[in-house]
């Protein structure tokens, strides 16, 4: 699956590393929230960069006491209509994490600003639409009601705009 | 009435030119049925069972003389001459073509109005009081917390792929025309002992296979928190409602699986968690859109209103649609006018194209421009001279809007049903229709006095049957339909869920039951009682047996 980082294909150098495979030394590495809660004294100390994955059923608080120590976390959209994931990103966002967050499963053009806007910046998709039409998926709307959303696209946030004086939330994600 | 500034203009074009790509694309074949499905419904299309159909929003229920002049035009040109008003305040069009729908979406778009969000797993068309901003016991019109609610809940990245569809329902007045505690989130305005206003907020009400009254998460939410503390129910809601089973998806489940303390707690520790950034903005932009909402320049005039007296006098009819459609105005010397799109032997809620542009045009000429569609499917002037009203209702007679029948037993609410529906297991209009000529002689309609008859043609209740003082749900028997008959549901500030009576009834029985009920109560009633007090004074047991004994 290729996947996307700033609107253009890059390599994944992430590797899944399974419960009970053995950790490769110095690598780029995903494991899943229960290996990072039970081996952490372990993965604490790991050399590479440490990623993980949550299940969409998993609250986003587990992982807050090692936010500061991941650099990637990876959510998931089994189908489009399961919109945990979006709540999952915001929470993590809100909660100050501030590395790669990327989305995985069924991931569909239509939904891919909103992906955006809740704080994703990767994203590994389906083979099937060109890199063109991701591009423009990223910008179907230039305008969001909503207030401290990601606007990765140069959005303007309408009350914002209205109300002079009221900067939009400016930080924005940076895909590593 | 809210009016679109440049940045709501674009926001509607920009999202009709990615339907219209959509649609070229599904019409050319590049994106299949199922894939153009979820789009077509995050824009109001539904594929029925003879044609597409076209749900408009109509926020909050109100709309101008031009945008109701739109909705004729769009029913000319585009449908058969007619279009639907629903109990969620907007209207459906049912036979439109695919072809079409984004030049139709187009001329929605020029008069400020769009179909976004009226289907879909997502925050639906936010509804309001009918009578908001109009009748006398409002405490505050709840419509520019609406329109707030409307802008943020439109194409919000995080909650447009919830477990299942949400409702808000919104009143300012302690009488509840809103139903606000049969919906997802329901809010009332209300003051505290320092005498500052806030809201009431109820979540997890709803119809459907499981009916619910809400629950109280917030006796007093200040005005200013309103949309971050929306967004920790709708985050709350968006990860742990159910998504196993689409009819255990509603938020009203989740509510009642983890209990209201704990879904209170949930929502609560959400909130603090992650406390607003700054609430100002929101506050400013209330107040902008408040300005909006002032109140018409109203005219300085005494209660009493000769010409409208004497009218009453001299033509019964008109007294006896006075008498039933109007209702008490804030201002001195103005009414409501209610109009019932329920005649004899009608579809509830229909209208063709040529009454809307006769209500238009009253709605210009005597109610400064404004009209409210109601959950009971109705078209309301909300602020018009008394002394106006004769003239108002010989237009209206003229064209079939004169029916008397406001809030009585022809004043029906039903869906589409089996005729139009997918999902239908019965039809619902026939049986109207049958019940509306059963009852034709509105004087004995008003024996009966206040009764809320409501029809769905399958368990989802759009008919709103739970809350129907007498409701008729429309159930499937081995290819045969048949009617089940609830009584003492009500959707207001004292809300009850309906209890069912006994065995169905076949179509052509339904009416002949009512009537049973109705002069059962007529029998039993004390002086002054209104059918749904006498039913919760005397229960169940005297309406099963004067309907079963018979048989």
């Amino acid at each position: 699956m290729p996947l996307l980082k700033n609107n253009q294909f890059v390599n994944d150098e992430w590797t899944k590393v399974s419960d009970t495979d053995a950790l490769p030394e110095g690598a780029k590495i995903i494991v899943t929230s229960t290996r990072l809660i039970q081996d952490w004294d372990l993965l604490a100390k790991y050399t590479g960069l440490l990623g993980v994955s949550l299940a969409n059923n998993e609250r986003a608080e587990i992982l807050t006491p090692y936010l500061s120590q991941l650099s990637l976390i990876v959510l998931s959209f089994p189908a489009y209509t399961d919109g945990r994931a979006y709540s999952q990103a915001k929470d993590l966002r809100l909660d100050g994490y501030r590395g790669e967050l990327r989305a995985e499963g069924n991931l569909l053009l239509d939904q891919f600003q909103f992906m955006h806007q809740v704080g994703f910046d990767s994203f590994e998709v389906n083979e099937r639409f060109a890199l063109q039409q991701w591009q423009a998926a990223s910008k179907q709307m230039s305008l969001a009601y909503q207030r401290g959303l990601y606007r990765t696209s140069g959005e303007r946030e309408v009350w914002s705009q209205r109300h002079q004086g009221f900067a939009p939330w400016e930080e924005q994600p940076h895909a590593g | 009435m809210y009016r679109y500034d440049e940045f709501d203009h674009q926001f509607v074009s920009e999202r009709t030119a990615q339907f219209r790509d959509q649609a070229n694309r599904r019409m050319s074949g590049e994106l299949t049925e199922d894939e153009f499905r979820p789009l077509r419904l995050m824009n109001g299309l539904y594929l029925q069972l003879h044609a597409y159909m076209l749900r408009v929003a109509i926020p909050y229920g109100t709309l101008s003389g031009k945008q109701m002049r739109q909705l004729a035009y769009i029913a000319d040109k585009y449908d058969r001459g007619y279009g639907h008003f629903t109990t969620r305040q907007n209207i459906q069009y049912n036979w439109i073509k695919l072809e079409e729908t984004a030049d139709i979406l187009q001329a929605l778009s020029d008069v400020e109005m769009h179909a976004i969000q009226t289907s879909g797993n997502c925050i639906r068309n936010v509804t309001t009081d009918h009578w908001a901003g109009a009748a006398a016991d409002e405490l505050l019109d709840p419509r520019p917390i609406g329109e707030l609610i409307r802008q943020w809940s439109s194409l919000h990245p995080e909650f447009s792929f919830l477990p299942r569809k949400f409702k808000f329902a919104i009143t300012g007045a302690p009488h509840d025309r809103a139903a606000v505690k049969v919906h997802d989130i329901g809010l009332r305005a209300h003051k505290n002992d320092k005498g500052e206003t806030g809201w009431e907020v109820m979540v997890g009400g709803g119809q459907g296979r499981t009916p619910m009254i809400a629950v109280t998460v917030r006796d007093f939410l200040p005005e200013k928190e309103v949309i971050p503390y929306m967004e920790a129910i709708m985050r709350v809601y968006n990860l742990f409602g159910r998504r196993d089973n689409k009819y255990k998806a509603r938020i009203k489940i989740l509510v009642h699986e983890l209990g209201a303390e704990k879904f209170k707690a949930e929502v609560e520790a959400e909130y603090a968690k992650h406390p607003a950034q700054t609430t100002e903005v929101e506050q400013r932009e209330l107040t902008r859109i408040e300005k909006y909402f002032a109140q018409p320049s109203f005219e300085k005039m005494s209660r009493f209103a000769p010409h409208f007296e004497n009218a009453k006098r001299e033509n019964v009819d008109f007294a006896r649609w006075a008498k039933n459609n109007l209702a008490t105005h804030q201002v001195d010397g103005y009414t409501i006018v209610n109009i019932s799109l329920k005649p004899e032997g009608g579809i509830p809620g229909d209208a063709t194209g040529e009454q809307m542009r006769v209500m238009a045009t009253l709605a210009e000429r005597y109610s400064f421009d404004e009209m409210r569609v109601s959950h009971a499917q109705n078209i309301v002037l909300p602020h018009v001279k008394l002394e106006d009203t004769f003239a108002i209702w010989q237009v209206l007679k003229a064209n079939d809007l004169a029916a008397a029948n406001y809030g009585l037993i022809g004043d029906i609410i039903a869906c589409p049903g089996l005729d139009y529906c997918a999902l239908a297991t019965a039809r619902s209009i026939p049986i109207a229709q049958a019940i509306s000529r059963k009852f034709a002689d509105v004087k004995k309609q008003e024996e009966y006095g206040p009764v809320k008859l409501n029809i769905s043609g399958c368990i989802n209740a759009c008919g709103h049957h739970h809350v129907g003082h007498i409701g008729i749900l429309g159930l499937d028997k081995k290819g045969e339909e048949f009617y089940q008959i609830t009584l003492g549901g009500s959707s207001s500030e004292n809300a009850s869920i309906g209890t069912i009576l006994g065995p169905g009834f076949a179509a052509h029985e339904v009416p002949d039951a009512i009537e049973t009920i109705l002069n059962t109560y007529v029998k039993l009633r004390e002086p002054g009682e209104e059918f749904l007090g006498a039913y919760r004074r005397l229960g169940p047991k005297p309406f099963k047996e004067a309907l079963y004994a018979a048989a």
